[in-house]
């Protein structure tokens, strides 16, 4: 069981500035996110675009701000729980937590902030009319271990990163690798879009384009699918052990719409005259997942809400304890890893 | 400049009709979400940066408009429900030119 100060669900810009300012606190954070990546939106969609709003920042990359919040939190040692999805929440006798992920991983803590974002992000299911049946018994969204494909004919249908990207490194792996997309153009990195053209050219992958699956066939396990040509309809049947569609990712509330918080629209209502905590004490909400009257959506107005969030945390688990502000110029800031950041001395010296 | 009006069908199957400014920089997407046409969450998802098809409608009417990006290509070839007269929202800017506009919001992706 993970224990700490404050879970954070979402691992996004608003969650990672949140470990700072608990940090500040003493209050140790652990995060959680169904991406395999810390980041949230920043890094799993948009993260070469340029920001121009964030305080003090004329112009940066989502990515870069990712990047420098993790440098600002690292004194503070934050533990990740990546790549699954939080799905319930449990009230102990004490009043503490337990949140457990889709995979059984379990968190204990006396205060759960959801940094939720829009949500967390599914995998776009293509419309196919029996694919539930298929799913885990030949198509697969994510590709968590690629050894399984080994040897095997595989299909990935996609025109973005991810199809271009996993195409290229499982052309090595399977027996056949054949991509499929509904245009000729693909939208991806350069490189990668050049490496596929090479690849194809030398036989090592298959392409098939303009297409698209239209079905899935198979006794118990995928065995074959039927392709349609995207301009003249024309058909054909190809034997296939693995489908990967890779058409993107969208987000979904999902699990914590029904853990019992006020949801207005499908956003989780929040006190924001006071410390943006839901209707549950002990669970806050901050960032783009929260609502209430004049809220925006900014990144911006995620790192002010998660550190009010803080400082009424740190009165839930240390009722006993009266906190002093102290500005960071006054106190600087001492890492959990023991670093220590503060102004340098000024220099007084006498002129005689 | 004014105002212009633009008949926008919601996913239940009303239509409403609706006042959009002209000198604000708005797009359709800002539109439809600035009446609350469809449930939050559900539609401009990605903000308006052609990153989702969430904002997709079909033109009804005959306005001639601006030919689409790669980028809206590119987003309306992955898209769900695509018909011949599908824009995504976020790309139509509201102009002056686009008075009488009517579209029909394209059914949400589940």
């Amino acid at each position: 069981m993970i224990k700490t100060d404050i879970l954070i669900i979402g691992a996004g810009p608003t969650g990672l500035f949140a470990v700072f300012e608990a940090g500040l606190l003493q209050l140790k954070c652990h995060l959680i996110d169904a991406l395999p990546q810390v980041g949230g939106q920043c890094s799993e969609i948009y993260p070469k675009k340029p920001i121009y709003d964030i305080p003090g920042y004329p112009e940066i990359l989502a990515g870069e701000l990712v990047d420098n919040l993790m440098e600002q939190i690292r004194p503070f040692q934050p533990g990740f729980t990546l790549g699954e999805r939080a799905e319930t929440i449990e009230t102990l006798e004490d009043g503490s937590f337990v949140v457990t992920t889709n995979k059984g991983t379990q968190h204990r803590a006396p205060v759960v902030a959801i940094a939720g974002g829009l949500g967390s992000f599914e995998p776009r299911r293509p419309l196919l009319e029996n694919l539930a049946r298929y799913e885990d018994h030949g198509v697969a969204y994510m590709i968590k271990d690629p050894e399984v494909y080994r040897d095997k004919k595989v299909l990935i249908a996609g025109g973005g990163d991810s199809a271009l990207d996993w195409s290229i490194f499982l052309s090595d792996v399977a027996a056949e690798l054949t991509l499929v997309h509904r245009r000729n153009e693909f939208r991806g990195a350069l490189d990668s879009v050049e490496k596929v053209q090479q690849l194809k050219n030398q036989g090592k992958l298959r392409l098939i384009s303009p297409a698209e699956v239209i079905a899935l066939h198979g006794e118990g396990k995928l065995e074959g699918l039927t392709l349609a040509h995207a301009e003249n309809g024309e058909t054909r049947d190809l034997a296939v052990d693995h489908f990967i569609p890779l058409f993107g990712l969208s987000p979904k509330l999902g699990p914590i719409a029904d853990w019992g918080l006020t949801i207005e629209k499908n956003a989780i209502l929040v006190d924001n005259a006071l410390d943006y905590q839901t209707n549950v004490p002990g669970i806050y909400a901050i960032g783009d997942v929260n609502t209430y009257p004049g809220k925006l959506k900014l990144i911006l107005c995620g790192f002010h809400e998660a550190t009010l969030m803080c400082q009424s945390a740190y009165q839930r688990i240390h009722p006993d304890k009266k906190y002093v502000m102290k500005y960071t110029t006054v106190g600087g800031v001492t890492g959990f890893d023991g670093s220590r950041k503060e102004a340098s001395k000024a220099v007084v010296k006498s002129i005689d | 400049m004014s105002d212009i009006k633009i008949k926008i069908t919601d996913r239940e199957g009303v239509t409403h009709q609706v006042d959009a400014p002209t000198d604000m920089n708005m797009n359709l997407m800002e539109v439809v979400r600035s009446y609350e046409l469809a449930p939050e969450g559900t539609l401009g998802i990605c903000g308006g940066m052609a990153m989702c098809a969430s904002c997709q409608c079909y033109v009804v009417s005959q306005h001639p408009l601006p030919e689409k990006s790669d980028d809206e290509e590119a987003m309306l070839s992955e898209a769900f429900f695509v018909k011949d007269n599908s824009r995504l929202g976020c790309q139509i800017h509201i102009t002056e030119d686009l008075d009488g506009l009517e579209v029909a919001l394209a059914p949400a992706e589940d």
